[in-house]
């Protein structure tokens, strides 16, 4: 597998967007999981979400934010240049069926992997509706991307300077008064995935979020990315990534995900003075 | 073939030398325990010479009986003693693809040296020793794996193999050698399965675990590296795509947690996290190497296994000022390797016997301290050991950062969710016959996923079976 990098587009100037050649899994994957990359031989292993798959073209879509060094490293790759390592699909794809009424709440870049997600769910036959939001109009992504089968894209940003002024939470609740919902997913920061299920809740709408623990192997094998749902100890890799929010315990996930925060910046310390040998 | 000038033994000598086993160099156990270089260095081949004519050559040969995959012992070791190294350990290949590995980490005491009719009067023949020994010699001076010279007529059956560890390398060289085509498909970005990413650099290199894929690639096999099983093609899927027959050697499962309070804060680590970050991913390299891992000051390892010595004896050279072994039985339980355990002793690692953690206690989501009982033995348990019962009241806290579970692991799932037909015994287990074959016609399994965690020669025995056994299944289809 040649994991061969055929498109960078840069969507922010920390948001890049990559289109990677990856036949055997762009063939097997489904919206909803995602892929374990080591970009070189020194790297790291990290989850990414899968932003799009075309079987057609056998390409899957990965967006990176750089935040470490390890992403900063994806970020640095261009066109024509290959991924060391892409294992996957990993986990359970999103389950996929009629629902009626479906609203994606993407935060961050959150909505890209909601992308697939939400194309499957308008071919299932559902009223689709994606909320995104950003700190102002400027920082906002994937709006266009989700209008493409969305039957209403809404946006709020802490500004005001485009649509709802103020967070998703907001406009996700007055979308579930004024029209219901059957079904809200949730993908983006931890923070924000815990605030939409404190806020669907109260409805008792079903609300998927997608878990993004630290992870090292993706199959199970290491135990890193345990999580606790409805009290129980579950891994992300292979119980998830999808699980329902209601019973997810957002603390710990979020304690957990702090758990090498010294090092990130000790790594990225080191791989930016060029004092360490590095590939 | 003899390069070596020999040194011959008269009579008297070899009454002398017979009395003890040639002593093993090895590294001094404080400057050992700040590097991740091998602890023991190997014979010499004075040594490996003195060592192979203290064997008597007896008719008995318990000690092949006593080998999972039957090394012919007695043959290699006069093969060094004739000075013929190379010979010695294209020997073992006959039987046994990984020598440079089993003479590393198998429990030799347990098996072929346990038997050893010299050890019976005397200590018994340091067979592993030797074994490393011709490997090594064999791996620097030597062509290569050996036997890759004659190419086995090619069968046309093209065999998928699914992990390589060392059920999976086996099977891949055996099936190899009997022409057949054989592709492994390997889950992580690197081969050799829990030699790689368990077993520390310390006790087996990496180098050394390279060498012996390299040697199976020069067979013909081909290795899929990232690609899992069950995720990116089901064996079903495999079946279909041409391969004649599967086998399954995907490995131990999951890590046991003890479901006790505070087991996901922050510096609590399952064995195989904290060996993959280390060994894998070369945590220990850290920051030239991107992964991260906690380096403890104070680090607690439960459990009692070779696993657990690994991930205390990791724990002391990633920088830890004490590392304590928390064990719930005894010295005479501890199932681990009695050399790794000295070596372990050796090192400075405390033990903490007949002690059970009841809780970790944290402080701002970090670990603080474990909360053990002391326990005492009562009558045997199923697996005849006395059980372990806790005292009354003897709750004490051990001051940790860093806790590492190694009390075992289960099944993985992944597989057995994506191979509808596959019979699974009810720990989650593959159920296969004695010769690797499951409910699945054309589909084989062998190693930790059939048996739950063992050792490597384990394994690579369940490998020779199910090699054996696939062509076996294979030429019964030409006939058809």
């Amino acid at each position: 597998m040649a994991n061969k990098i055929l498109e960078k587009r840069e969507l922010r100037s920390d948001l890049f967007f990559f289109v990677v050649e990856a036949p055997e899994i762009s063939k097997k994957a489904k919206a909803g999981q995602f892929v374990i990359v080591r970009p070189t031989e020194n790297g790291e292993r990290i989850p990414l979400s899968l932003a799009d798959i075309n079987p057609e073209r056998g390409t899957i879509s990965l967006i990176v934010q750089t935040i470490g060094v390890t992403s900063t490293k994806i970020s640095t790759l261009n066109v024509g240049e290959e991924i060391s390592d892409i294992a996957g699909p990993m986990g359970h794809p999103t389950p996929v069926k009629k629902y009626g009424r479906v609203v994606l709440v993407g935060g961050g870049f959150g909505a890209a992997p909601l992308y697939p997600i939400g194309r499957a769910m308008k071919e299932a036959g559902n009223t689709v509706i994606s909320i995104t939001g950003a700190r102002t109009e400027s920082l906002l992504v994937y709006e266009k991307e989700l209008a493409e089968f969305s039957d209403k894209v809404l946006i709020s940003t802490d500004d005001g300077s485009k649509g709802h002024k103020g967070v998703v939470t907001e406009v996700l609740k007055s979308e579930i008064e004024e029209n219901g919902a059957d079904l809200v997913i949730a993908v983006g920061p931890a923070i924000m995935m815990k605030f939409v299920s404190l806020t669907t809740k109260p409805y008792n709408v079903k609300t998927l979020v997608s878990l993004n623990p630290i992870m090292v192997d993706g199959t199970g094998m290491c135990g890193a990315c345990r999580v606790s749902i409805g009290g129980k100890t579950m891994f992300g890799c292979t119980d998830g990534p999808d699980f329902d929010g209601h019973l997810v315990d957002w603390d710990l996930l979020m304690a957990r995900q702090r758990t090498y925060l010294a090092e990130e910046k000790e790594a990225m310390e080191a791989y930016t003075c060029d004092c360490v040998p590095h590939s | 073939m003899a390069e070596t000038k020999l040194r011959e033994y008269t009579k008297e000598e070899i009454k002398e030398i017979r009395k003890t086993r040639t002593p093993i160099p090895e590294q001094d156990p404080v400057a050992r325990g700040k590097n991740f270089d091998e602890v023991a260095l190997g014979y010499t081949e004075e040594q490996a010479l003195r060592e192979a004519n203290r064997c008597m050559a007896c008719k008995k040969r318990d000690c092949v009986a006593g080998c999972p995959v039957e090394v012919p012992i007695p043959e290699f070791i006069e093969l060094i003693r004739q000075g013929d190294f190379i010979g010695a350990a294209r020997k073992i290949k006959e039987k046994n693809s990984l020598p440079a590995i089993c003479g590393r980490v198998c429990p030799q005491e347990n098996q072929c040296e346990s038997l050893c009719t010299l050890g019976k009067k005397m200590e018994p023949v340091a067979i592993g020793r030797l074994e490393r020994f011709v490997a090594d010699y064999e791996r620097m001076h030597g062509s290569g794996s050996g036997g890759e010279d004659v190419k086995p007529e090619p069968t046309g059956f093209k065999v998928a193999v699914v992990g390589s560890g060392p059920a999976g390398l086996t099977v891949a060289s055996d099936l190899a050698k009997l022409g057949h085509e054989v592709t492994i498909f390997e889950a992580l970005h690197k081969a050799g399965g829990v030699l790689v990413y368990g077993i520390p650099e310390f006790r087996l290199p990496k180098a050394i675990v390279q060498s012996e894929v390299e040697g199976i690639q020069k067979l013909g096999v081909k290795i899929e590296l990232n690609s899992v099983v069950g995720k990116l093609y089901t064996v079903d899927e495999l079946l279909e795509r041409g391969f004649d027959a599967v086998f399954i050697g995907s490995g131990a499962g999951l890590p046991w947690f003890m479901g006790i309070p505070g087991e996901n804060l922050n510096g609590v680590y399952s064995a195989n996290e904290f060996l993959t970050r280390t060994n894998l991913m070369k945590a220990y390299l850290f920051p030239e190497y991107d992964t991260p891992i906690k380096r403890g000051k104070h680090v607690a390892i439960v459990g009692g296994g070779n696993v657990a010595m690994d991930a205390a004896r990791t724990a002391l050279r990633l920088g830890a000022e004490k590392v304590y072994l928390v064990y719930r039985r005894s010295m005479d339980e501890l199932p681990a390797r009695k050399e790794e355990v000295h070596h372990a002793i050796e090192e400075g690692i405390e033990f903490k016997l007949l002690t059970n953690p009841v809780e970790i206690i944290g402080e701002d989501g970090w670990v603080k301290g474990i909360k053990c009982v002391q326990m005492e033995l009562g009558e045997p348990d199923e697996s005849g050991r006395r059980r372990p019962i806790a005292v009354e009241g003897s709750e004490f806290v051990i001051d940790v950062d860093t806790v590492v579970m190694s009390i075992g692991t289960g099944s993985n799932p992944i597989i057995p969710e994506s191979t509808p037909g596959l019979e699974l015994n009810k720990r989650g287990y593959i159920v296969a016959d004695e010769n690797g074959a499951t409910s699945k016609p054309g589909v084989f399994a062998g190693g930790d996923i059939v048996t739950g965690a063992a050792t490597v020669i384990l394994a690579a025995g369940a490998g020779r079976k199910a090699a054996n056994a696939i062509h076996e299944y294979l030429m019964s289809k030409v006939k058809n």
